[in-house]
């Protein structure tokens, strides 16, 4: 109960500040304010019998609160005193669970009781790579058991590297019978019967989005199970799906949603079909072509459909992905978007210099490109050209093994830094690379948030002079004030992480692989970024001491994941027993190992202990 | 059922690079760490600790060793990670202004790992494929196979009425599938494909690879749909009886003779038979399992010849 009692100052007219307070209160919006949080405001009428003074600065605060959105902003509200802790409960509505297992579901039920929208984070990122053996964890079903007893308003729901199965859908579609938006990212474990449950029942479905998540085809045609009606639908993203989809019910499905903006198909939708899906919906704004290939049976002399007339009726289109299987004489089809497009992704499209510089020369407004590296330095050349409002690029593999040539190089990187001088965020993959290249990225995009560079070929030094690439990132992160995420690559020694940890202040996550010399890298990097909150290093020479160097950090982390380094069983103990809420855990995926090796090393903190859910290859120590 | 094996021909590849266990990862790595021993090493003798990360890199590079297009075949040294050499310093020299030769891009069926091998190449010919190395997702592989102008397979419309029961929670969780398949190209992999029951709405994936018999593939099938099946007779009522029931319905899944039959379909779209071409032909060449009722089959001709496709 109340224990803090406020001293109210009163005026002259002994009118306090609460009573000016009570006028408010009594014209504001109760839609945020239940009755059984408020004892003192009866059934949510207009009458204030006598309630104590804190109760209406209660109120007064969670109207307030009510406006405070950003998380961060929320969680240091909440720490001014426990009255405010409570108001900021009641206010929250966006719940943000980095880490599923951070936190139990029952936890964060009890001190957010009126939330509307729920984002859970699972596996960590290596997983996406293979490096985490499956049936690891990261189960939905324990949170949407939780969620579907307290949050009944529940609106939106966002996954991401969690496994989801049908039954949990099922459980989904039955509960929140306001339900608006799923979004499951890298998630897995479901089929199109759950697909079929959610797209059947939740009445008010607005958002579907499945993005490169693993879907089990199970024979369940889930397009078919949207109500008869006309559909809420804003968004309908399925291209991850490796399976066809009923198109008549697809069609059927877009005429009848008016409200369409987003639309992703898969690559089993064809082109003579996606002619058919625009053409009755050119109200779209993001659209993924499926395969964009050639049908066999389209002989010479055949009529096809205009495509590039159904594309020029598209008016809002601005971001344009898919190309799944693309046929490069379908190009020119999509020139009539080109100059309001803002973003383009065609990282599935091996598409050669020339083809990518018909279209990019028309791609002035470009903030975003994902491309394959098919284009050659040349393509990256045309990119930087024209595209001077570029804020993210990713350039992919196409060969991603590691004896090849590769068609990109630090030529194109150079080309990049020197054209898209507003650069926020790279991913590139290459071959090879010089420190040269690097630098001037670092002094030419001042404004990198994301500096993602992997170079395929491990140890590989700078393809010029020979030496390690040290100095490449370490001008990445002295230069680059506002860098946040960085991942390194190439022969690296120590001198590196020495750079990271006295220039990366902000740093909050770093990516390393194949890479070091000694403890000293992984310690300067624990002593020097002091707002690293999630570490992935894999088959780097980093050991016990190192791992103990970061015990005064640790808690201010989501996670740390180290494989295949130098680390030992008995360290890791140490480390559970110097951190109570840190959760230790010592992954085998590789059968029986007797002796004190750590393959896998995954911890984070938690306000609940050791999972209960842990299979046995995983020891949690203690 | 219906005839979906157009839909799989179009993404024959996609269906079949599905998830694999990490259980041939040990197999390799006990069949390597006995040759390893053996073997000639350049680091300094005594340098145990190092044997527990290079045992592990070797084990990994086994992969290569097995693979048989991309690298050749020349993947039995592995790289030493610089730690694990004291001379580093001489592979930067080494390195230095060679840019990327010939010799470092054909692949060499060079000798085993005794020769002495001078560490600048042994750094530079790339061993086999590492696991998740590069960090791209599995469905961003596997693109530079794929010919320029794609083609597309027909695909019909198909309007289904069937409406399978979702309302049912049948106990008995799916196996998680996971998106790996990290072997770029050639090498063991693992062989998933989708098997389905009769009157079970969940589909399972079995690993054909894992199996090296029909025996053996039938009792697995058992294992994954036995309570599965329990499950859907339970909800019909029946108890205990329903067990023993269950476990018999397993009894001549191959021969036809009993209650239910494991039949396949082929990369032509055909049924066909479990049980009838020899057991390696017949994983290169299955696309999907079916469990089907037996008394709902057409009478089969034994002995190899293909049905027309067949709708259920």
């Amino acid at each position: 109960m109340r224990v803090n009692q406020v001293e109210v100052p009163r005026d002259e007219n002994g009118s306090s500040i609460l009573d000016l307070a009570r006028a408010d209160i009594a014209e504001s919006s109760t839609k945020t304010r239940n009755c059984a949080a408020c004892p003192g405001s009866g059934s949510g009428s207009m009458e204030f019998q006598s309630p104590y003074p804190d109760q209406v600065l209660e109120n007064v605060l969670e109207n307030v609160l009510h406006f405070l959105t950003a998380r961060r902003d929320r969680n240091a509200a909440s720490l001014v005193c426990k009255s405010w802790y409570r108001a900021e409960a009641l206010t929250r509505s966006e719940l943000f669970i980095g880490n599923c297992y951070a936190v139990s579901p029952r936890r964060a039920t009890s001190r957010f009781t009126r939330v509307r929208s729920v984002a859970i984070k699972g596996k960590p990122r290596f997983a996406d790579f293979d490096l985490m053996p499956i049936n690891w964890g990261a189960l939905f079903s324990p949170w949407v058991a939780a969620m579907a007893k307290a949050y009944p308003w529940l609106e939106k729901v966002y996954l991401k590297r969690m496994t989801v199965t049908d039954e949990d859908l099922v459980l989904l579609s039955e509960s929140f019978p306001c339900f608006k938006e799923l979004v499951l990212v890298c998630c897995d474990g479901f089929g199109t019967s759950g697909l079929a449950a959610v797209a059947g029942r939740c009445r008010q479905l607005r958002v579907l989005d499945l993005v490169e998540s693993e879907v089990d085809d199970d024979d369940v045609e889930w397009l078919s199970y949207f109500p008869e009606s006309q559909t809420h639908l804003e968004s309908l993203v399925f291209d991850c799906l490796q399976f066809a989809v009923n198109f008549d019910a697809l069609e059927k499905l877009v005429a009848r949603s008016p409200s369409l903006k987003k639309l992703r198909l898969n690559g089993s939708v064809t082109t003579p079909q996606l002619y058919r899906l625009i053409t009755q919906a050119p109200q779209l704004t993001h659209l993924g072509t499926g395969s964009f290939g050639a049908l066999e049976a389209v002989a010479a002399g055949d009529q096809e459909p205009d495509y590039a007339s159904a594309f020029a009726a598209c008016k809002s289109l601005v971001c344009l992905s898919g190309f799944r299987e693309i046929f490069p004489d379908y190009l020119p089809a999509i020139y009539p978007v080109c100059t309001s497009l803002t973003s383009l992704n065609f990282s599935y499209a091996n598409i050669n210099a020339e083809h990518l510089k018909s279209v990019i020369c028309l791609c002035h407004k470009l903030q975003t490109l994902w491309v394959l590296d098919s284009i050659c330095d040349e393509g990256l050349q045309a990119v930087a050209a024209t595209c001077k409002d570029l804020r993210e690029l990713r350039v992919f593999p196409e060969n991603p093994n590691e004896d090849v040539e590769g068609p990109v190089s630090e030529v194109g990187l150079q080309a990049i830094s020197e054209g898209c001088n507003k650069l926020q965020s790279i991913l590139y993959f290459c071959q090879r690379m010089t420190n040269a290249a690097v630098v001037a990225m670092s002094k030419n995009c001042p404004d990198l948030v994301v500096f993602r560079l992997c170079i395929i070929g491990r140890y590989r030094p700078d393809a010029v002079t020979g030496e390690p690439m040290d100095e490449g990132f370490g001008a990445i992160v002295m230069n680059c004030k506002k860098l946040t995420r960085l991942a390194v690559s190439g022969l690296l020694t120590d001198r590196a992480f020495s750079y990271i940890g006295k220039y990366g202040k902000l740093v909050r996550t770093l990516s390393v692989a194949f890479a070091g010399d000694t403890d000293m890298g992984l310690k300067y990097v624990l002593e020097g970024c002091h707002n690293l909150q999630k570490l992935e290093i894999r088959d780097s020479p980093f050991g016990n001491e190192a791992l103990h160097s970061g015990l005064h950090h640790y808690y201010n982390m989501r996670f740390v994941w180290m494989s295949s380094c130098k680390l030992t069983r008995h360290a890791c103990q140490e480390v559970a027993r110097a951190l109570p809420h840190l959760v230790v855990e010592v992954i085998r995926s590789q059968g029986e190992r007797n002796d004190d090796s750590v393959e896998i090393l995954y911890m984070y903190r938690s306000l609940d202990g050791p999972r209960s859910d842990a299979p046995q290859f995983v020891t949690i120590m203690q | 059922m219906n005839g979906r094996s157009r839909n799989e021909e179009a993404f024959p590849q996609l269906l079949d690079l599905i998830p694999k266990d990490r259980e041939w990862h040990e197999n390799r790595a006990h069949k390597f760490s006995e040759e390893r021993k053996l073997e000639l090493r350049l680091g300094p003798p005594g340098e145990e600790e190092d044997d527990v990360v290079r045992g592990r890199k070797e084990s990994l590079l086994s992969l290569g060793y097995f693979s048989a297009s991309v690298n050749g075949g020349h993947t039995q040294k592995p790289v030493s990670p610089p730690w694990a050499s004291s001379s580093k310093t001489q592979n930067i020299n080494q390195q230095k202004g060679v840019s990327v030769s010939s010799s470092f891009l054909q692949p060499q069926p060079s000798p085993p790992a005794n020769t002495a091998v001078p560490n600048s190449s042994q750094k530079r010919t790339a061993p086999g494929p590492v696991v998740g190395w590069p960090p791209i997702r599995s469905f961003r592989k596997n693109l530079a196979s794929s010919s320029t102008s794609k083609v597309v397979s027909q695909h019909e419309s198909q309007n289904h009425q069937q409406r399978v029961v979702v309302e049912d929670k049948v106990a008995g969780k799916k196996p998680v599938a996971d998106n790996n398949n990290n072997v770029a190209v050639g090498g063991n992999k693992s062989l998933f494909v989708k098997i389905n029951m009769d009157g079970v709405p969940i589909g399972r994936k079995v690993d054909l690879n894992a199996y090296y018999s029909y025996e053996k593939l039938s009792s697995a099938v058992e294992e994954l749909f036995r309570d599965l099946l329990a499950a859907q007779r339970d909800s019909c009522g029946g108890g205990i009886q329903n067990k023993q029931e269950v476990e018999k319905a397993f009894i001549g899944l191959l021969d036809g003779s009993g209650e239910y039959t494991l039949v396949y379909e082929d990369n032509e779209g055909d049924r066909m038979l479990v049980g009838d071409v020899p057991w390696h032909m017949f994983v290169s060449t299955v696309k999907r399992l079916r469990v089907l009722k037996s008394s709902e089959l057409p009478a089969f001709t034994r002995g190899g010849c293909k049905q027309d496709k067949i709708t259920t």
